[in-house]
């Protein structure tokens, strides 16, 4: 068995190989091209030339060590970098600049000659110096004008708002959008700005004040809700603060609340309900009914989420009334919206008890399913059920291994198996 | 000199610059940027590697500041833009108050960073982002001039094609800047043949899916970053006889992955399933090398196993790292969390029951799995169904805002202005004539020896790559209809080349294809796109090049509006 040693190729680029040789492979050696330019430039930069006028850049580094053969605009000659004479065209001028030389734009004074400087910058791709002709523009004219000017020039136009989203100047960005009659994007921006206010009274007078804002007809309702659930959670934060401090409130007591409801989602709140105030009459704030119908909770998360809170407290009797319906003829009905299975890994993750479990599991429609939850569950007596609702004598006999001897499973099983 | 570090810049400079080699230059010390006061060291200059962001100026500015001008010796201050200066962040710094501080000001053009010998990236993570929520095409003019200075190394490419957008103006800025630099030609024979640019929004989808090839699942998971990737280190400890009572490390286990590396080479870009049979072959076959040693009878043969044992030592411990690592996967691609996300990832791109609430991600929803997880199967869903009918839109918006707050409609916000979670206009679905037309899903997928690069996916075809590969052949004349479905315009371009540069192909030599994704590219597609170079008779070799490697979860985060913490 031979090990090769040289440098391992993958076999795709190995006709690569020859014409390739500055991509080799390998933590230490990558494209020639960049090494040796940081090779150069940053050692002629500070090594005893400190004197130098501050626009001398890299390329000036690099043509003094004859590096040749590199992308065109790498070797200018010196001169460039000289500001001769003041009388560079628009064209010329953001040609300069895309090449990173400084240049004074304040000669250009006529709205003509600001525009022309534009869309020439714009034609040139170069973000950079677009956004410092904006900012010239926008220092330099009124704000009638700009704004009249860029809703013909898509291009400047998305540049400017990046600039002023970058830069934090809501005030000016917003008064662009109301301009260009992008009313849904002013809705939404103002809107990004409720993150920035802590204090809690203050972002609900906030968000009052955005639900008056242009959104479209499917948000305008979530900004609403956004709203009425911090208005709300203020209210409930209040009194349970002030109860929990009272110390009468026996469930205050057993279950210390860990953190606020301030800014939570709908969803944490509803389980908070659920768990402190579950009992309490439609009327209230707090009162999980109160929340699913101001909110239309749709049935299965309120099912759902409620479980989860009672069986978090251990509250068998209001699980089970959470899942029991009765019909019109009076009887009752085990339902759940979300599917028994899922009713019982709720229960288990909270560690009910077998015989709580067994109740549940027993009504999972999918034999295999059922089967599956109540060997791993332990629930002997659905298991037992089961197989002789299918009829398996095999499992049967075989499952008795896995309950206790002398146990009134094992008698069942014996009594099934005798008695077919 | 000291140089002050952007730490984002810290990977990628890390793959083209060691440390000894700054310190050659007389980089005695090197520091993270962090607002407050600069530490301390005896250095007459302190340069700033940083990104021209905004957020990078202020701390800076804050570290100038805060500088002790009384102490001596005094320090110059110097800024170094990659890749490059901006006038808006120079900007800035004046109206702090501190441009004057910097003697000098420079930028160093790092455009593409080779990652390995067929793939470069940008390493832009906003690129996605500023092209298509924004419209900002700064990202798009690097490319640009990135693939000039790649045509100045590797010759002019002769043709090119494009679909999208951002291609399009790409391919504009690339003519208009060889035009303006007419001294660029060159004599260099051109390697390239074809340089392909895809916009990413002609193939949303492909980003959205789960990985399944082995690289592909490590980034999912664990995430690589610059080539390395960091994993939890109990399954590396070295086990050692006699030490039982050692204690388990508890910082990450950092690797490097790349080529360079033989057994990773191999199974990089295979199907994870296809993993651990290589594995297994691989610890047969290094346990009989180290077993030679017991036949080495003379002294040749002696002396020929010791010389390649270090070789022998480094398999064995990359076998050992991959075996772990592969285990790690595989806890991971068993669950039944992996297992019922994938298949209802793999019902939508089939094309089954796209169009209604689908049960396991309201599940999902309502037990507060994390956010990116709904995100990433909505946005497959809309992109599977050409966008959601507006009750289903509407369902899903609407628990996902109850369920983790209402803060995120800036987000989802975002998802539709990308195209990725919005309302089906028209009333039509042009998934299913998509995925027809190209191919995308194949039902008879053969993990172990793939024939196809729905291998990748375990039966989807990266959209992406099935456009690369029907270019080659027959071209896109065959795919004209399904083209126009997709957005923004395809077109062509010829480069011209002077005379006896122009090259005729030998009977049997490949073509070689720059491909570049602009807006992100997977390592799944990374691994169709090396299939499709090794096929037999495929004709074409292909090169990558991007903006940004992502993932679904990158990429999804880039897109997700920046949300302050709860204040309680």
């Amino acid at each position: 068995i031979s090990w090769s040693i040289k440098e391992t190729a993958s076999s795709s680029t190995s006709s690569l190989e020859g014409r390739d040789s500055s991509l080799q492979k390998g933590s230490s050696s990558y494209a020639a091209f960049p090494k040796q330019v940081s090779s150069y430039s940053l050692s002629s930069l500070f090594k005893g030339r400190n004197r130098l006028p501050s626009l001398q850049s890299l390329s000036d580094a690099l043509s003094d060590t004859g590096v040749k053969n590199y992308a065109p605009e790498l070797r200018r000659p010196k001169a460039e970098y000289k500001d001769y004479s003041n009388d560079w065209s628009p064209k010329d001028t953001v040609r300069r600049m895309q090449r990173g030389k400084v240049c004074s734009l304040e000669r250009f004074r006529s709205l003509q000659d600001k525009l022309v400087l534009l869309d020439e910058a714009v034609a040139g791709h170069d973000g950079n110096v677009i956004t410092a002709v904006l900012i010239f523009l926008k220092r330099t004219l009124r704000r009638e004008i700009l704004f009249r000017e860029l809703e013909v020039r898509q291009v400047a136009l998305c540049h400017l708002i990046h600039f002023l989203k970058e830069t934090g100047e809501q005030k000016f960005l917003l008064d662009l959008l109301r301009f260009l009659d992008r009313t849904e994007e002013v809705a939404l921006s103002q809107y990004r700005e409720h993150l920035n206010i802590q204090d809690v009274e203050k972002r609900r007078e906030f968000l009052k004040g955005c639900t008056g804002l242009p959104f479209s007809a499917e948000d305008i309702s979530h900004i609403q809700d956004h709203y009425t659930l911090l208005e709300r959670q203020i209210i409930i934060e209040a009194n349970d603060r002030h109860l929990e401090m009272a110390g009468q409130s026996e469930i205050f007591r057993k279950y210390p609340r860990k953190a606020s409801i301030l800014n939570m989602p709908l969803v944490t709140t509803l389980f908070y309900s659920c768990f402190y105030h579950y009992t309490e009459a439609e009327g209230t704030f707090s009162s999980p009914t109160n929340l699913k119908k101001t909110f239309k909770i749709p049935d299965k998360q309120y099912v759902l989420t409620a479980l989860a809170a009672r069986a978090k407290l251990r509250a068998w009797e209001d699980v089970d009334a959470l899942l029991t319906t009765k019909n019109w003829l009076g009887y009752t009905k085990k339902k759940a919206p979300i599917g028994f299975h899922r009713v019982v890994e709720i229960l288990q993750r909270n560690n009910a008890p077998v015989q709580v479990l067994q109740e549940y599991v027993r009504l999972v429609e999918d034999a295999e399913t059922r089967l599956n939850l109540a060997t791993k569950y332990k629930c002997h007596d659905v298991v037992i059920d089961t197989y002789r609702d299918l009829k398996d004598r095999i499992q049967l006999m075989a499952y008795k291994c896995k309950v206790e001897r002398g146990s009134a499973e094992e008698e069942k099983i014996n009594s099934i198996l005798s008695n077919t | 000199q000291a140089i002050v570090w952007d730490e984002y810049l810290t990977g990628p400079f890390g793959l083209i610059a060691q440390y000894s080699l700054l310190k050659e230059h007389e980089v005695e010390k090197m520091f993270t940027l962090k607002p407050g006061r600069l530490p301390q060291a005896d250095v007459k200059n302190v340069i700033f590697f940083v990104r021209p962001r905004l957020e990078l100026m202020d701390i800076i500015t804050d570290n100038v500041l805060r500088e002790d001008r009384g102490r001596s010796p005094q320090r110059d201050f110097h800024i170094l833009f990659v890749p490059r200066r901006s006038l808006l962040c120079e900007q800035w710094l004046k109206e702090q108050g501190v441009l004057g501080s910097f003697i000098h000001r420079e930028q160093y053009s790092l455009d593409l960073i080779p990652f390995d010998g067929d793939l470069l990236s940008m390493e832009s993570e906003s690129a996605f982002k500023e092209c298509y929520l924004e419209s900002d095409q700064t990202s798009l003019y690097h490319a640009a001039k990135g693939l000039m200075t790649l045509q100045a190394l590797y010759g002019t490419i002769p043709q090119i094609f494009g679909k999208g957008e951002c291609a399009r103006h790409v391919a504009n800025m690339m003519i208009r800047m060889k035009r303006e630099f007419p001294g660029s030609q060159n004599s260099i024979f051109p390697v390239f043949d074809t340089l392909l640019l895809l916009d990413r929004n002609v193939d949303l989808l492909t980003p959205l899916a789960t990985q399944l090839t082995y690289e592909g699942l490590i980034d999912e998971i664990y995430g690589i970053q610059n080539t390395y990737v960091k994993l939890p280190p109990e399954k590396f400890a070295p086990k050692k006889q006699g030490e039982g009572g050692k204690d388990l490390p508890t910082d990450p286990k950092k690797l490097q992955l790349n080529s360079a590396e033989e057994l990773y080479a191999e199974i990089r870009d295979k199907n994870f399933n296809a993993v651990g049979s290589v594995l297994s072959k691989k610890a047969k076959i290094i346990s009989a090398a180290f077993e030679e040693r017991h036949h080495a009878k003379t002294v040749g043969e002696i002396k020929q196993f010791v010389s390649q044992l270090p070789h022998m030592q480094a398999a064995r411990s990359s076998l050992a790292n991959h075996t772990s690592i592969a285990e790690l996967i595989k806890d991971i691609t068993t669950s039944e969390d992996f297992f019922d996300n994938l298949t209802v990832e793999q019902e939508f791109m089939s094309g089954i029951d796209t169009d209604k609430v689908n049960n396991y991600i309201e599940d999902c929803i309502a037990q507060k799995h994390p956010l990116i997880k709904i995100l990433r199967l909505v946005c497959l869903q809309s992109v599977c169904n050409s966008g959601l009918k507006q009750k289903v839109l509407d369902h899903y918006k609407r628990e996902i805002l109850q369920t983790y707050g209402y803060e995120h409609i800036l987000t989802l916000n975002n998802l539709e202005k990308a195209g990725l979670l919005k309302l089906q206009t028209g009333g039509r679905n042009n998934y299913p004539t998509i995925r027809k037309t190209l191919r995308l899903w194949m039902d008879d997928v053969n993990e172990q020896n793939p024939n196809d690069i729905s291998y990748v996916y375990s039966g989807y075809a990266p959209l992406s790559v099935r456009l690369a590969q029907l270019l080659a052949r027959p071209g896109w004349r065959s795919i004209e209809e399904v083209l126009k479905m997709l957005p923004g315009p395809h077109f062509e371009e010829r480069q011209q080349l002077p005379t006896g540069l122009q090259k005729k192909r030998q009977h049997g030599e490949n073509r070689v294809t720059l491909v570049f994704f602009l807006g992100g590219v997977t390592y799944a597609e990374i691994a169709a796109l090396r299939f499709l170079s090794q096929m037999e008779d495929g004709g074409t070799e292909y090169v990558i090049a991007t903006t940004k490697l992502i993932n679904g979860t990158t990429w999804m985060k880039s897109l997700m509006e920046k949300l302050e913490p709860a204040p309680f």
